[in-house]
């Protein structure tokens, strides 16, 4: 269960987005999470909700995106199926993960007087 | 409130970013790197279930090896210095972190763990990560490669349960193979298949370690990932910005 901690690395990247903005209280907050990631999203989400209380995201809601894996051959850009072998089937090549191991704070909406 | 046309609303403003929200632990990782790097350590960040053998390879590696002394590890676990008193009796140095209730290291904890740590003549060090599948991938400690012990007693499709693992592995060791007459369910080709899918270019070593099976291709691996990371290295040490406490 390593949500929590990257719900308190999550608080403190807003904390340093929404520094410039004082005055300011923090609306929502949006975070990519890739399904290769590691991180399970309701999960995140519980402790999110948990930990927030006290914090500078305290009345912000949390909206999570989940971020499909996407394997693709580096020279033809051929899609690997899911649950396939991670090799292009043309060019022999092993596959590079295209998306899918993001942990990102993409977006925070700032509510400002 | 909203000046424009007074519906009352707030006024939001959206602050677009692409910001790692694990950066901090990235910066430290890469500050490790560069510790291990300038000392021509080679790091390993070995990982696995609980059982899966991690301790028993790193002592038939120092068996094998002959010379423990290159050798030092950490060994994280939740509880006891079992592990790091293993390693010692097998001639590696060796320095427990116990993590309480955390199923992971991370760098900030390994960085912690390094000070006052005696590394002269290492070349090799073993992080021996917290036993668990999941939670330890996400963490970049500052390793030269990931390592995942996975024993053939854990079933043929442990990788596809546990693909970010996997994906992340830069070599699989599978152990406990002495076991697998015992085993007559358990198809290894199945289990190269499993890894087939999860990782890219799949590398997999069988070890038994009670019979020091396996050692000669996984010390060639380690000497090879070693002269690799000596031709990369930086020819002085890094700038330090900030105080070793220990």
């Amino acid at each position: 269960m390593h949500e929590y901690s990257i719900v308190q690395s999550l608080v403190d990247s807003v904390e340093s987005v929404a520094r410039p903005y004082e005055g300011g209280s923090v609306h929502h907050v949006y975070v990519d999470i890739g399904e290769l990631a590691g991180v399970d999203c309701d999960l995140l989400q519980t402790a999110y909700d948990t930990f927030r209380e006290g914090t500078i995201c305290q009345d912000a809601p949390l909206t999570i995106e989940r971020i499909a894996a996407q394997w693709e051959c580096p020279h033809c850009h051929l899609a690997i199926r899911r649950g396939e072998i991670l090799r292009c089937p043309s060019c022999n090549e092993p596959a590079k993960l295209a998306a899918g191991d993001e942990i990102l704070l993409r977006r925070v909406e700032m509510e400002v007087a | 409130m909203c000046q424009d046309c007074g519906c009352g609303d707030p006024n939001l403003v959206p602050i677009e970013v692409q910001h790692r929200i694990l950066e901090r632990n990235d910066q430290t990782a890469i500050h490790n790197r560069e510790h291990f790097s300038a000392d021509s350590i080679l790091c390993i960040n070995l990982m696995g279930s609980p059982g899966a053998g991690k301790t028993a390879v790193l002592e038939a590696t120092a068996r094998a090896a002959g010379n423990p002394r290159a050798f030092a590890a950490l060994a994280g676990d939740l509880a006891t210095e079992n592990d790091a008193d293993r390693l010692r009796a097998a001639g590696i140095r060796s320095r427990a972190i116990t993590t309480g209730q955390a199923c992971h290291l991370d760098a900030e904890l390994v960085h912690r763990s390094l000070h006052g740590f005696d590394l002269d003549d290492v070349e090799c060090l073993f992080i021996e990560n917290v036993g668990n599948l999941v939670c330890p991938a996400v963490y970049d400690l500052g390793q030269a490669a990931n390592v995942v012990a996975l024993s053939v007693t854990e079933g043929e499709d442990k990788p596809l349960k546990y693909p970010t693992m996997f994906q992340k592995a830069d070599l699989v060791l599978l152990t406990k193979t002495d076991l697998l007459p015992h085993l007559p369910h358990i198809r290894v080709t199945k289990i190269y298949d499993a890894l087939a899918r999860v990782m890219p270019d799949p590398q997999v070593f069988t070890i038994a370690a009670i019979n020091d099976s396996g050692m000669t291709q996984w010390l060639r691996w380690l000497e090879q990932r070693r002269a690799k990371l000596a031709s990369s290295a930086p020819a002085t040490h890094h700038h330090h910005e900030h105080a070793h406490a220990r």
